[in-house]
């Protein structure tokens, strides 16, 4: 299948190399990645900071970027949920209708990674290896608004090497969600702690979900408290094999610098 | 919008200086202070956890719980639909059944109507059931104001009202209080309470209803609110676990009721759904231990005077709203609070009105009008968890988000914040201007000096960030510029 990765615009501008082991994985399926040079957000963050006048060009221009894609994969339950819950909502509130429709269709064409990988190309075992202590954060918008409910687990499941430990209070928000970090940064750190706190509790090496915005959160807290646990994406993880067992993981922490 | 404003006055809010819908101070400074009361998030963290996992238990083991869901859903939405025909079907059936209906439009008009109702009984004072409408319009301090005397009977409320608190929660309002504090409370204001009281709570329980009983039966007049009002047949409801409620609406001589106008239902076969939802959702049992109903008056038995006062308040003004108008489905479960991550850090003071938590932060703003209230749409991280848990299925998140753009919109100036967003909109349209400002970001590169991540002190907003957070440096290249490198286009 020729598949259209888009990035996101924080993976791509912060943390490429999820986006690298997305495009990564895809091949090593078998499959063709493109990358559409003009993708640039999704509109979330406009639209749940109360922009959602301005986030109707940002979403033209993801459109556009995306037309003609045969499907649209990305590394972000988030990203993905906010295409198939506000796009066209935000975009017909505007009067943008031709918009809306475009973007509704293009919406039945984009998936979140995991669901990608499980639900249209049917696989749990992507071929990884992964040896380390891990445990997962089931994203909020990957699970409530994507559902995507266990397929995170069973992918990771297969990996070999890879100790998976459950992560107590796994449903409850890290405290991120978008400029909520910085708008109420007392609450947000207040709710960052207790994740971590459930984090350290399992003695992982690793803390691993869905989206990389929620990662940079709690791993940005790790790295903080130079606690040694470091948060690297799904994508990079099923990356993994045996003979790239350390791919660039730009989400690890600075404890190791 | 502009298409709602064209010709229409803009419908009457809930006035200020009445009532308890606006905080002192916004939701980030209250909540600032409240998360640094370890007390505070450990009597939450205890409860909201309990109520949590006994709602889940009692919601799962019902197979048919996403319909009856959809059922209470599609029964509110019909309601308001016709609200005005509903609340007219309601006066006349309780005016057939001997009571006097009352229409407020706000809360100083209904204060008004039940201090005079209250004054013309010649009591001095009122026993109350628990009540969020009443608690909404400060009724309290308006019968305190002209000297009555008002006892809540409620034994949270009664705890807050003892310990000249404030309520924190919509069904338990003491829950911000452990038994130890609630045993302080007692023994300091209980009067003739036993001195040697301990916090175990059978004894405490014990403390209060001593003290109750004898207001309950000297008491002449009572005032309540309603969890439903049934049009056809004019009958009141409340709902409650304690039992102090029946005590209040059947030995006085007079009834007073206050009910939000978005109470109403049209048929008692209504409350076949409702009254399956809402004790499983608010404490997390498959039914409540006390259900009264009341219609009218009934010669020789109970009450023989009933008033019910019809409360807009700004409802009216939600109802305008398309997106928002499904806050007025809420039937008081307190399910969103005790799921909330933010509620259970910051506890129900920090939200500044009598409605704490997700529902607080859409309700209370609609009525006050979004700029009384403005930070409490923010008081959200969107985890969704509120919609998951409501009974009636109210989709706080989307209401949340729509609030916030009513706010940005409310602005007759540019702030700081609009100007970055619209900046950042110009650039992530254009594709050429996007790839600019991602290789501009990469200034950050010189302050992090070869850090993986930035330094802490960085400039407001980022500082919100990187006060409690690292921030990665950013890479040398982004990926679309290296994959379009190594590809080509």
């Amino acid at each position: 299948m020729r598949v259209a990765l888009f990035a996101t615009c924080l993976v791509d501008t912060l943390t490429p190399s999820v986006a690298r082991a997305t495009a990564t994985l895809l091949e090593r399926l078998g499959h063709e990645v493109v990358v559409p040079r003009d993708q640039a957000c999704c509109g979330q963050m406009h639209v749940n900071t109360g922009y959602r006048r301005e986030a109707v060009p940002i979403i033209a221009n993801h459109v556009r970027a995306f037309a003609g894609a045969e499907a649209i994969v990305a590394p972000s339950g988030s990203c993905v949920a906010s295409i198939h819950h506000q796009q066209a909502d935000v975009a017909r509130r505007a009067g943008e209708h031709r918009l809306a429709d475009d973007a509704t269709e293009l919406a039945g064409r984009t998936y979140e990674l995991s669901q990608f990988l499980v639900d249209v190309l049917g696989i749990t075992d992507v071929g990884a290896y992964y040896p380390h202590r891990v445990t997962y954060h089931p994203t909020c918008h990957s699970l409530r608004l994507l559902r995507v409910g266990d397929r995170p687990l069973q992918l990771l499941r297969a990996v070999r090497g890879l100790e998976l430990v459950e992560l107590p209070g796994a449903e409850q928000c890290c405290g991120f969600g978008g400029t909520f970090a910085v708008k109420n940064a007392d609450t947000s750190t207040a709710m960052l702690t207790d994740k971590m706190a459930n984090v350290l509790g399992t003695h992982a090496e690793v803390c691993t979900a869905g989206d990389a915005s929620c990662l940079m959160h709690i791993g940005g807290g790790l790295s903080r408290l130079r606690a040694g646990t470091r948060t690297v994406h799904l994508a990079e993880i099923l990356a993994s094999t045996e003979d790239a067992v350390t791919p660039d993981q730009q989400t690890k922490p600075a404890v190791t610098a | 919008m502009t298409a709602v404003h064209l010709g229409m006055p803009a419908l009457p809010t809930a006035p200020r200086g009445v009532g308890h819908l606006r905080g002192d101070e916004s939701f980030p400074a209250a909540a600032r202070s409240a998360l640094r009361d370890g007390q505070l998030r450990a009597n939450l963290g205890h409860a909201t956890t309990t109520i949590r996992d006994k709602r889940a238990r009692v919601v799962d083991e019902l197979p048919d719980w996403a319909e009856l869901r959809e059922a209470g859903r599609a029964l509110k939405a019909a309601t308001m639909a016709r609200l005005d025909d509903h609340l007219e079907e309601l006066e006349r059936q309780v005016t057939a059944r001997g009571g006097t209906v009352h229409w407020a439009r706000d809360a100083n008009e209904a204060n008004e109507i039940v201090t005079r109702l209250v004054q013309a009984t010649g009591a001095s004072e009122v026993v109350k059931v628990k009540s969020m409408a009443t608690q909404e319009i400060g009724l309290n301090e308006a019968l305190e104001a002209v000297g009555l005397d008002v006892f809540e009977t409620d034994l949270a409320e009664l705890i807050v009202q003892l310990g000249e608190d404030k309520p924190s929660h919509i069904l338990v309002p003491a829950i911000h209080k452990n038994r130890a504090e609630i045993r302080e409370i007692f023994a300091r204001t209980i009067p003739g309470v036993d001195p040697g009281l301990t916090d175990d709570p059978r004894q405490l329980a014990m403390a209060a209803r001593a003290h109750l009983r004898e207001r309950f039966l000297r008491a002449r007049v009572a005032v309540s609110g309603a969890n439903f009002g049934i049009a056809d047949t004019g009958t009141l409801a409340v709902v409650e676990s304690e039992g102090n409620g029946r005590m209040c609406l059947t030995l006085p001589e007079t009834l007073i009721t206050v009910m939000g106008i978005e109470k109403v239902v049209p048929t008692w076969q209504d409350l076949e759904v409702f009254l399956q939802l809402l004790p499983r959702s608010s404490t997390g049992e498959r039914m409540n231990p006390y259900t009264s109903t009341w219609a009218g008056v009934t010669p020789g038995d109970g009450p023989q005077e009933f008033h019910l006062v019809l409360l807009d308040n700004g409802r009216t003004a939600v109802l305008a709203d398309e997106v928002g108008r499904e806050a007025l489905h809420c039937i008081r479960c307190s399910a969103c609070l005790n799921v909330c991550p933010v509620y259970e850090r910051a506890g129900g003071h920090s939200y500044g009105s009598v409605y704490p938590g997700p529902i607080g932060a859409i309700l209370s703003p609609q009525l006050t009008g979004v700029e009384d209230n403005a930070s409490l749409p923010y008081a959200s991280s969107l985890c969704g968890a509120c919609y998951d848990v409501c009974p009636v299925a109210i989709d706080i998140p989307k209401i949340l988000v729509h609030l916030r753009a009513e706010h940005v919109e409310a602005q007759q100036r540019v702030t700081p914040e609009a100007a970055a967003f619209r900046a950042l909109s110009t650039a992530m349209s254009r594709p050429w201007l996007w790839h600019l400002t991602q290789r501009a970001s990469r200034l950050g590169r010189l302050i992090a000096r070869g850090r993986p991540t930035l330094p802490n002190a960085l400039p407001p907003p980022i500082s919100g960030w990187t006060r409690s957070r690292d921030l990665p440096t950013p890479p040398t290249s982004t990926f679309v510029e290296s994959w379009t490198r190594e590809h080509g286009r």
